[in-house]
C-alpha cells in the first residue's frame, strides 16, 4: 500500500503569521486606495488626496537652502579625510558630534526650558524603532503598557508585534476633550491587573497623535505621580514637540522632572525623532533619551539592530548644531504649521464641521459624529468609505486609533501644497452640501410617512429651503411608495 | 565547563531547557557526571532560588561587573542626581523603589563578560597608532577591512554628484528604494552568484546584516526554538540571534535541512572577500537546480565587509520564500536604511566598472596581507588553516597553551591582550570545540604593522615555551 508522503511546507514563526502587524485595519486600507489612484494637480486632479500621512513638507525649502549654502559642512567635500573614519564608524554610542547636536536641538525645541545630556542619548533608525526598543527593555512578553486613546495606529504593531507585550487602553472621552484623567489611569491599571497582566508602564504621546494637542502641565504631573505610586515606567513620545504652534504651550516631561529635581526620574524615558519636526522621515533618525542608566546602557547595545547610518549622522551633525539655523527653522516651521492649521479648521468650519481645539502636530482631529447614521464603529466606517470613494480623501478613522467615541477622524494637512489643501477643502464642502440636502430629504420623507403631516406643513417646518428641496422631497416620496 | 553555564545563563528566563553539554561529552573531560550533571544541577537550583526570591534588578553587582565602556555613561551623569527612591519606600504601598526592567536587560549584562567584547573595549580605550600611540593595543579582533578604502575615497571625490535631498527626505518604503534593490541585485549577481542572477523583488534592505539575521530569526522561529549552527561561529550571533527573539543556538557539525524540513540561513557577508584557490559557492547556486528547496533558503548579505562600509548600515535579506519576504518587509521598519545612504550606495553600486575593479584589487590586497601575516606567524611556529576568504585567519596556538583546555586558552588570550597588547579572538568565544584556536583579523593593518605584531606575539610565545 503506497502512501504518498507529501513534504509539509516549511513553517514560519507565530509572529510571522500573526495579525499583530496590524496592517489589515482601515488605516492601511486607505493608503492602498491612495497608492492606486494618487492625486496629482496636473496629471490626476480627480485622484485620492492623501490626508492620512503625517508628514511635514511645509518647511522643506529651509532645509534645502541650508544644505545648498553649507555643502562643505554637510558632505565630506573634496577633502575626504573624514570619509574613511565615517565609513568605518559603527560604534553604537553614535557620533559624539551628532549626539551633542541632537541634545542641543531638543533643548532649543523646548525653548531652553529643559537640559539634555548627550550621554543619555541613544540613537535608533527612527522613532518606530525607539518605541519598540524601549518596550523590549521595559517589559516582558505578556506584560502590559497603558496607552491613552485615541493613539497612533502604528503602536499596535510597534509596541506589540515582536515584543509580545500587550497594550491596555486608558480611555479618554470627548466630553473633556480627550484629556487623561487620574480615574482613567487607575481604571486602565485595574483592568490590566484583572486580566492578570503585569503593568510595566504608561506610554504617552505629547503633543498627542491623533489629537494634535499638547498635554497640560497639571495632567503631566498627575501622570507622573501615578506611575511613581505604581512604581512603573513612563515613556513620553515627544516626536511632535517642535510642531507646537506656540512654543509656550508645550510642556515636556523633562521640564517637570527638572522642577522636581529629578526625583523618581529613573522611570522616565523620552522618545524623539527628526521625522516630523524636521520633515526628514526618509533619513531614519530617532532617539531614546532615558534618565535611567541601566536603560541607557541596554538601549545602546540593543541599538545595534537599528543604527543610524554614520553618513547621515555626519551630515546632520553640523546642521543641527548650527543654532542660528535651527532657531530660525523652528520658529518659521511653527508659524507655517499654525497657518495651515487655521486654514483647514476654518475651511472645515465653513463646511459645517467642527474640530477639537488643537495647538500642535501635522493634523487636526475632526468631529463627524453629528453626521453618522449610527453612532457606532460601523457608522464611522461607512462615512469613512464615502470619504474615500466619493470625496476621494484618505483620512484616518478614529476607530483605527481605538477612540472610544465614534465619528472622529484625523486629517493631515502638512504633507501637501496649499493649493491641494484648498482642493481637499472644496471637495469636503461640496460633499457636506450634498449630504445636507440628501439628509434633509431623507429626514423629511421618514417624517412624512410616520407623522402624516401635510407636505406644506413640512416645508414650513424646515423653513428657508428652496423649491429644489421641495422637488427632491416629492421625488423621494414617490420613490418610497 | 564555563562554556556550558555561559550558554545556559544566556537563555531567557521564560523556561528551562535541557542543553546538551557538547563540549563535556566530546572532550571526555571530567566525566559525564561531574562535567555536566553538577553544573546543570547547580544551574537549576539557582533558577529556583532566583524565582522564589523575585529579586529586584541587582544593579550594584552588575554595574561593577561590566567592563569599562568607551564613554563611561555613569560617570558623566553626575550632574543628574540619582533619585532618592529608597526614601520613597516608606511612602509607597509595598512596592520596591526601582521600576522593573525586562529579563533581557540582565541577560545582556552577562554577555559582556565574553573575551570578544572585552577585547574590543580594551582597544577602544587604548588604540594602537603607529605614530601617536605605538604602545597601544593592536586591533586584530574586529573584522574590518581598511585595505582598499582608498579606492572608495577616490570614487567619492570624483564621482559623487548627488544633491542630498532631492526626493529622499520623505517617507520611503521601509524595505528599501527600488533603485537600490536593483543595484544590490546587480552587485550580488556579480559577486555572489556568478552563475545565478538575483531578483531585486526578492530583496529586503535592512540597516546592516545584524538586523537581517534577527528579522529572519523572528520570522522563522518561536521563542524556545533552536537554530543549528556550525561551530566555530561569529561570537556576535550569540547576541544577535538570541537576545530579543528567545531562540536557542546549538553548535553542530552536520547539515540535514531537507530531511528535517527546516530552514537554512546562509550568511554570505564575505562573498567578495575571497582570495584563495577555492571558489566561493553561494547557496543560491546550489538551490537553483532544486525547486523544492527554494522555500527554505534565505541569504544574508551586506556592504560592511565586501565594501568596507560598516558605518553606513546596509544589509540584505534575500529569500525565495514569498511569506518570509512579506514578513521581512514589514519587520524592517524597525531597521531601515537611511535615505541619503541609499542614494549614495545606489550610485556607487551602479558604477559596475568601478565595482569590478574594486573587488579585483581588494582580493589582491587581501591575499597579499594574508600571505604576509601567515608567513610571520609561521616563523613563530604558529600554523593557520588554509584560508580562501574573509578578513582573518584561523590560527592554531594549541602548542602554547597550558593546560590544554579553555582555561589555558583564556590565559594565553589574556597575556596577549594585556602583556603583548594584541586583541585577538579566542576560539572559545566562537564556541570552538578544540582549545587553542584563535581568530586574527589582518585587514586593519598596514604592511609595516605586521612585524610589530609578530614581534609582540614572539615575546609572549617565548614566555610560554620557557618552563613555568
Amino acid at each position: 500500500m503506497a502512501i504518498e508522503i507529501v513534504q509539509p511546507s516549511v513553517g514560519l514563526s507565530k509572529i510571522a503569521v500573526s495579525e499583530t502587524h496590524g496592517e489589515n485595519s482601515p488605516y492601511f486600507a486607505g493608503w492602498k486606495a491612495y497608492d492606486e489612484n494618487p492625486y496629482h494637480e496636473k496629471h490626476n486632479p480627480s485622484g485620492v488626496i492623501q490626508m492620512g500621512l503625517a508628514e511635514n513638507q511645509v518647511s522643506f525649502d529651509l532645509l534645502e537652502e541650508y544644505l545648498e549654502s553649507n555643502q562643505e559642512a554637510t558632505s565630506w567635500g573634496k577633502n575626504v579625510s573624514g570619509f574613511r573614519e565615517n565609513a568605518l564608524f559603527q560604534d553604537y554610542h553614535g557620533l559624539l558630534a551628532f549626539r551633542k547636536a541632537m541634545a542641543s536641538f531638543m533643548e532649543q525645541v523646548r525653548g531652553g526650558k529643559a537640559k539634555f545630556n548627550p550621554e543619555r542619548i541613544v540613537l535608533t533608525a527612527g522613532a518606530t524603532a525607539a518605541n519598540e526598543l524601549l518596550t523590549f527593555i521595559l517589559a516582558n512578553p505578556g506584560d502590559a503598557l497603558l496607552v491613552p486613546t485615541p493613539y497612533y495606529p502604528g503602536f499596535d504593531r510597534d509596541l506589540r508585534w515582536r515584543t509580545g507585550v500587550q497594550i491596555v487602553p486608558i480611555h479618554c472621552e470627548s466630553s473633556n476633550n480627550f484629556q487623561i484623567t487620574p480615574e482613567a489611569l487607575e481604571s486602565a491599571y485595574d483592568h490590566a491587573r484583572s486580566m492578570n497582566m503585569k503593568v510595566r508602564g504608561v506610554l504617552i504621546t505629547n503633543p498627542s497623535n491623533p489629537l494634535g494637542a499638547t498635554i497640560q502641565r497639571k495632567v503631566l504631573e498627575q501622570i507622573l505621580d501615578f506611575v511613581t505610586r505604581k512604581n512603573i515606567h513612563l515613556v513620553s513620545d515627544e516626536i511632535y514637540s517642535g510642531s507646537v504652534f506656540h512654543s509656550d504651550e508645550f510642556v515636556s516631561i523633562a521640564e517637570i522632572l527638572e522642577s522636581r529635581n529629578y526625583k523618581d526620574s529613573e522611570r522616565c524615558h523620552i522618545v524623539y525623532s527628526l521625522s516630523k519636526d524636521l520633515g526628514l522621515p526618509g533619513f531614519r533618525v530617532g532617539t531614546v533619551y532615558s534618565y535611567n542608566d541601566q536603560v541607557v546602557t541596554t538601549a545602546r547595545r540593543m541599538s545595534s539592530f537599528t543604527l543610524i547610518s554614520s553618513q547621515t549622522q555626519f551630515l546632520l551633525a553640523s546642521m543641527l548644531s548650527n543654532k542660528e539655523f535651527t532657531e530660525k527653522y523652528i520658529k518659521i516651521n511653527r508659524e507655517r504649521l499654525r497657518k495651515r492649521y487655521e486654514m483647514i479648521v476654518d475651511g472645515l468650519k465653513k463646511a459645517g464641521i467642527e474640530c477639537l481645539k488643537g495647538n500642535a502636530g501635522l493634523f487636526c482631529w475632526m468631529n463627524l459624529s453629528p453626521y453618522l447614521n449610527e453612532a457606532t464603529r460601523e457608522g464611522e466606517l461607512e462615512i469613512w468609505k464615502k470619504m474615500m470613494e466619493e470625496v476621494k480623501l484618505n483620512i484616518s478613522p478614529g476607530s483605527s486609533c481605538r477612540c472610544s467615541g465614534a465619528g472622529w477622524f484625523r486629517v493631515c494637512f502638512a504633507n501637501m501644497s496649499e493649493e491641494t489643501l484648498e482642493v481637499a477643502l472644496r471637495r469636503l464642502h461640496e460633499f457636506m452640501d450634498r449630504r445636507r440636502n440628501g439628509q434633509k430629504t431623507h429626514d423629511l420623507s421618514a417624517l412624512a410617512q410616520v407623522q402624516s403631516f401635510s407636505l406644506g406643513d413640512i416645508c414650513r417646518l424646515f423653513g428657508e429651503r428652496s423649491k429644489d428641496l421641495k422637488s427632491d422631497l416629492i421625488s423621494s416620496l414617490s420613490d418610497s411608495r | 565547563m564555563e562554556d556550558e553555564s555561559r550558554e545556559q545563563s544566556q537563555s531567557p528566563s521564560t523556561g528551562m531547557r535541557l542543553i546538551v553539554p557538547l563540549q563535556g561529552i566530546v572532550q571526555g573531560r571530567g566525566g559525564l557526571i561531574l562535567g555536566s550533571v553538577i553544573p546543570c544541577a547547580m544551574f537549576y537550583f539557582l533558577q529556583f532560588y532566583l524565582k522564589r526570591r523575585r529579586s529586584p534588578p541587582n544593579l550594584p553587582h552588575e554595574q561593577t561587573s561590566n567592563p569599562p565602556s568607551p564613554t563611561p555613561s555613569s560617570s558623566n551623569l553626575t550632574e543628574l542626581p540619582r533619585s532618592a527612591s529608597r526614601s520613597s519606600l516608606l511612602l509607597s504601598r509595598g512596592s520596591i523603589g526601582r521600576p522593573h526592567v525586562s529579563s533581557r536587560v540582565h541577560s545582556i549584562a552577562k554577555s559582556n563578560d565574553s573575551p570578544y567584547y572585552i577585547g574590543l573595549d580594551k582597544v577602544s580605550a587604548d588604540p594602537y597608532d603607529r605614530l601617536n600611540n605605538p604602545n597601544g593595543v593592536i586591533q586584530l579582533g574586529l573584522a574590518e577591512n581598511r585595505l582598499t578604502l582608498d579606492l572608495i575615497e577616490n570614487w567619492i571625490t570624483e564621482r559623487l554628484n548627488e544633491s542630498i535631498l532631492s526626493g529622499i527626505a520623505t517617507y520611503q518604503p521601509f524595505d528599501g528604494m527600488t533603485e537600490l534593490k536593483v543595484a544590490m541585485a546587480g552587485l550580488m549577481s556579480q559577486v555572489v552568484g556568478r552563475t545565478v542572477t538575483f531578483d531585486p523583488s526578492q530583496i529586503v534592505l535592512t540597516s546592516g546584516a545584524t538586523p537581517a539575521i534577527e528579522i529572519l530569526c523572528f520570522a522563522l522561529a518561536d521563542p524556545g526554538n533552536a537554530f543549528l549552527i556550525p561551530a566555530p561561529y561569529y561570537p556576535g550571533f550569540d547576541r544577535d540571534m538570541k537576545w530579543r527573539t528567545g531562540v536557542e543556538l546549538i553548535p553542530v557539525h552536520c547539515h540535514f535541512a531537507r530531511e528535517k524540513n527546516i530552514h537554512i540561513i546562509s550568511d554570505e557577508l564575505f562573498a567578495a572577500s575571497t582570495f584563495g584557490d577555492e571558489e566561493f559557492v553561494s547557496m543560491a547556486e546550489i538551490i537553483d537546480s532544486e525547486d523544492t528547496d527554494k522555500d527554505r533558503v534565505h541569504i544574508v548579505y551586506g556592504l560592511s565587509k565586501d565594501l568596507s562600509l560598516p558605518g553606513f548600515r546596509v544589509g540584505v535579506i534575500y529569500s525565495y520564500n514569498e511569506n518570509v519576504l512579506t514578513v521581512s518587509r514589514k519587520m524592517t521598519r524597525f531597521s531601515p536604511v537611511s535615505a541619503p545612504t541609499q542614494r549614495l550606495v545606489t550610485s556607487m553600486l551602479s558604477d559596475t566598472t568601478f565595482i569590478k575593479n574594486y573587488t579585483e584589487i581588494n582580493r589582491e590586497r587581501l591575499r597579499a596581507m594574508y600571505d604576509l601575516f601567515v608567513e610571520g606567524l609561521k616563523e613563530l611556529g604558529i600554523s593557520c588553516t588554509k584560508s580562501s576568504g574573509g578578513l582573518y585567519c584561523w590560527c592554531d596556538m594549541s602548542g602554547l597553551i597550558r593546560p590544554y583546555n579553555e582555561k589555558g586558552e583564556l590565559d594565553l588570550w589574556d597575556k596577549l591582550l594585556n602583556v603583548a597588547k594584541i586583541n585577538i579572538t579566542p576560539g572559545s568565544s566562537c564556541h570552538c570545540i578544540e582549545p587553542g584556536w584563535f581568530r586574527c583579523c589582518f585587514t586593519t593593518l598596514d604592511e609595516t604593522d605586521i612585524p610589530v605584531v609578530i614581534e609582540r606575539i614572539r615575546l609572549v610565545v617565548e614566555t610560554c615555551k620557557s618552563p613555568s
